[in-house]
């Protein structure tokens, strides 16, 4: 590698993160440190039935026995969990604003700068947003609109109060509180999220979005968010997240869980961008996360697309259970790591039922000191007669200082079941870059160029109002020029 | 002068490919530089395109009134010189359009000119394909990826057409043509030669001289230009190989 390569992919690791700044706005919360008083806390300022508070109990009484999984490829300190805030509002925020005249202008202008109004005539056409602000939901937009088709799109704290036989029925119910440690403590601690109910033979008009905001200090954030697609229905959710820039690490576990019943589809899409620490790895989000979707029913259909620029640490392996016969469960990823960030992710496929089939394609893009590893594990369970599996993993390596690791695991009790895998390791290829450059290309251009292509694949899948600003995100992630 | 060669002495990893090499090349002119393989034909494309892997021992480079030596790759390109590669390289996921189309905007800033909009870009692509026979299909796939020889060969004759160049060097464009490629290469080289562009042509063999008529023919051997002259060296290589002149 030339010289030149070097000091751009210098300056590319010096990246500025431009969601870093803080909102200065008094916020409410209890002590530090966790126990069951906290957790009566949360309840209570969610006003939640008696219910509500035994199930979180019951999960942090499981949590209190586990231990964190150690399996991953990521090295971190310690947690100390009673050094964090389990839950902070902004003041004022006991019942949720019932519409923006309610909501402190402070919050607006943050989600203004963050490129998501929260009037509705400003927002993206045909894209409705929840924002949830540390743990409290700020604004839910187009609600009266979709509520016309019997959809409900809300926070999961309105969901608990208004749809409890939904939430009893599913909450839980693809992510059990006692699955692993960092479920377990969602279970307790979780504040807010969205809850999205799509009824049977309803296409949701509109992309559903949810925009997380971590603005307090020492602060986790346990959202927590439930997709129920009834028969028939298709629904396509986006997900976005940011934090402001710290020294201190922040914890941040979610538990994501979607059920797609009969001939029901569900496409989820996350652009993760927490503040990933600074170049020398200090600070960052710990971003630690359990997603999983259920395809219950027959010809049912769920996938996931995720482009993951920040955190410090990503621990995150969207799932698919493919339960009913004919279902099909997709994991589309563009991970990129820079400086001291390590992610480990991928998916989980899990074939039940008879001609299930899925497919994963990983795109990881290691760059500064990062580590980046996919792990996948694909099974075939005994009934799942002519299940299909198709995984491809690709690695590209800027630099010569990182990491890229492929762990797929296959396991079939099934003869009958088909598994193709691919996977390439490459270099960014210094041949490509001349090649760009004698055509009038910047260094910068050629690799941003060179990058996204490889993530083509993955990028293609986002729905089309988030594709362009992904590509930008993709682009940000390498360049140092923008900040 | 436009482009200025004047004793270029380069080596790379230790050995010396280039010694003391002097080119003058007038606007509106065609070179032709033909020589055995190794005789530093492609080094010298890749020397005035700017690679970085060469080590300049001696000699000074001018183009259109700048020391060649202060522009970077994409500074040269700007400035508008364009090299049409021996061997194009696949990238994959990258389209045509856009990666042409950020290409001739960096050259139009730096020449202060407006850039040119999506629209107009997406016709003029069109149009110039169509010239040069090229199915736009093509146009949709990723840059060289999973292209044939001469697609690969066709696709660089279209890049330059788009992008104009004010020096085109077409390294061994010829290699691995048969018969109706290269003469859709050669046909598209002749349609984009004006009086104020001029052109460097690397080939090994005769037969591109065909089609393109050079005012100039440069034999080249063992890292240096040994006879200079009209189209008549052409043939004499056609008659009696490299040989004579070694």
């Amino acid at each position: 590698m030339n010289s030149e390569t070097l000091d751009t992919l210098d300056s590319y690791s010096k990246n500025k993160y431009k969601y870093g700044f803080v909102t200065e706005i008094a916020n409410e919360k209890p002590n530090k440190g966790l126990n069951e008083n906290i957790i009566k806390f949360i309840s209570q300022k969610k006003n939640e039935p008696e219910w509500m508070l035994n199930w979180r109990l019951k999960a942090y009484s499981k949590w209190k026995q586990m231990k964190e999984p150690k399996w991953a490829n990521l090295n971190f300190p310690e947690i100390d969990y009673q050094d964090i805030y389990y839950y902070s509002a902004p003041k004022g925020f006991e019942k949720k604003p019932k519409d923006l005249s309610e909501v402190d202008p402070k919050l607006i202008e943050t989600y203004n700068k963050l490129g998501i109004p929260l009037e509705e005539q400003k927002v993206l056409a045909g894209v409705a947003v929840d924002v949830v602000f540390d743990s409290v939901s700020v604004a839910t937009t187009y609600k009266g609109e979709l509520e016309k088709l019997g959809i409900i799109f809300c926070s999961i704290g309105e969901a608990i109060q208004k749809h409890p036989e939904l939430i009893k029925k599913y909450l839980g119910s693809v992510i059990p509180p006692g699955d692993h440690s960092f479920s377990a403590l969602n279970s307790a601690v979780f504040t807010d999220g969205s809850f999205v109910y799509i009824p049977e033979g309803v296409k949701c008009p509109m992309e559903l979005s949810t925009y997380f905001r971590i603005n307090a200090e020492n602060t986790g954030q346990f959202e927590r968010t439930l997709i129920i697609a009834d028969k028939g229905s298709y629904v396509s959710y986006l997900e976005g997240c940011t934090a402001p820039k710290r020294d201190d690490n922040q914890l941040h576990a979610a538990n994501v869980e979607l059920i797609a019943l009969e001939d029901a589809e569900i496409k989820y899409s996350t652009v993760q961008n927490w503040y990933p620490g600074d170049e020398d790895g200090k600070g960052g989000i710990y971003n630690f996360v359990t997603k999983r979707g259920l395809c219950a029913g027959k010809n049912s259909k769920i996938s996931w697309t995720q482009v993951e620029t920040g955190s410090a640490i990503t621990w995150k392996y969207p799932s698919c259970i493919l339960k009913g016969d004919n279902s099909i469960g997709e994991f589309y990823s563009v991970a990129i790591t820079n400086n001291y960030q390590q992610a480990d992710t991928g998916t989980k496929m899990t074939h039940i039922g008879k001609n299930t089939k899925s497919k994963i394609i990983s795109k990881g893009i290691s760059l500064g000191k990062s580590q980046n590893t996919y792990r996948g594990e694909v099974s075939f369970l005994r009934k799942a007669d002519k299940a299909r599996n198709y995984t491809q993993c690709d690695s590209l390596l800027v630099g010569n200082k990182c990491g890229a690791h492929t762990v797929p695991y296959i396991d079939s009790k099934n003869n009958t079941a088909v598994i193709e895998h691919e996977a390439s390791t490459s270099k960014i290829n210094e041949d490509q870059l001349y090649y760009c450059r004698q055509r009038g290309l910047s260094h910068e251009e050629a690799v941003s160029l060179i990058v996204n292509g490889f993530c083509k694949q993955v990028l293609q899948e986002l729905p089309m109002e988030f594709a362009v600003e992904a590509q930008k995100l993709v682009s940000i992630s390498l360049e140092g020029s923008v900040g | 002068m436009f482009l200025e060669i004047k004793d270029l002495s380069v080596k790379i990893e230790n050995k010396n490919i280039l010694k003391s090499l002097n080119l003058n090349v007038n606007k509106g002119e065609v070179h032709a530089i033909m020589g055995p393989n190794g005789s530093g034909k492609s080094t010298l494309a890749n020397v005035l395109a700017g690679k970085e892997d060469y080590e300049i021992l001696d000699g000074k480079i001018n183009f259109k009134d700048n020391d060649l030596f202060d522009l970077n790759i994409e500074e040269r390109a700007q400035e508008g010189m364009f090299l049409a590669f021996q061997y194009p390289v696949e990238i994959p996921g990258v389209n045509i359009t856009p990666f042409l189309h950020s290409a001739i905007n960096s050259k139009r800033k730096r020449m202060n000119e407006e850039e040119i909009d999506n629209l107009s870009f997406a016709k003029l692509l069109k149009s110039k394909a169509s010239d040069l026979g090229i199915n736009i299909d093509m146009l949709k796939r990723s840059v060289n990826t999973g292209f044939s020889g001469g697609e690969k060969k066709r696709y660089e004759i279209l890049q330059m057409s788009i992008l104009n160049p004010d020096l085109a060097i077409l390294d061994e464009t010829d290699s691995g043509l048969d018969i109706d490629a290269l003469k859709i290469v050669t046909d598209g080289v002749n349609k984009l030669k004006t009086k104020d562009n001029s052109f460097l042509i690397i080939t090994h063999y005769q037969k591109l001289l065909d089609y393109i008529k050079p005012d100039y023919v440069h034999v080249m051997v063992n890292g240096s230009i040994v006879k200079s002259g009209g189209s008549e060296i052409a043939a004499e290589i056609e008659k009696d190989g490299f040989q004579k002149f070694q």
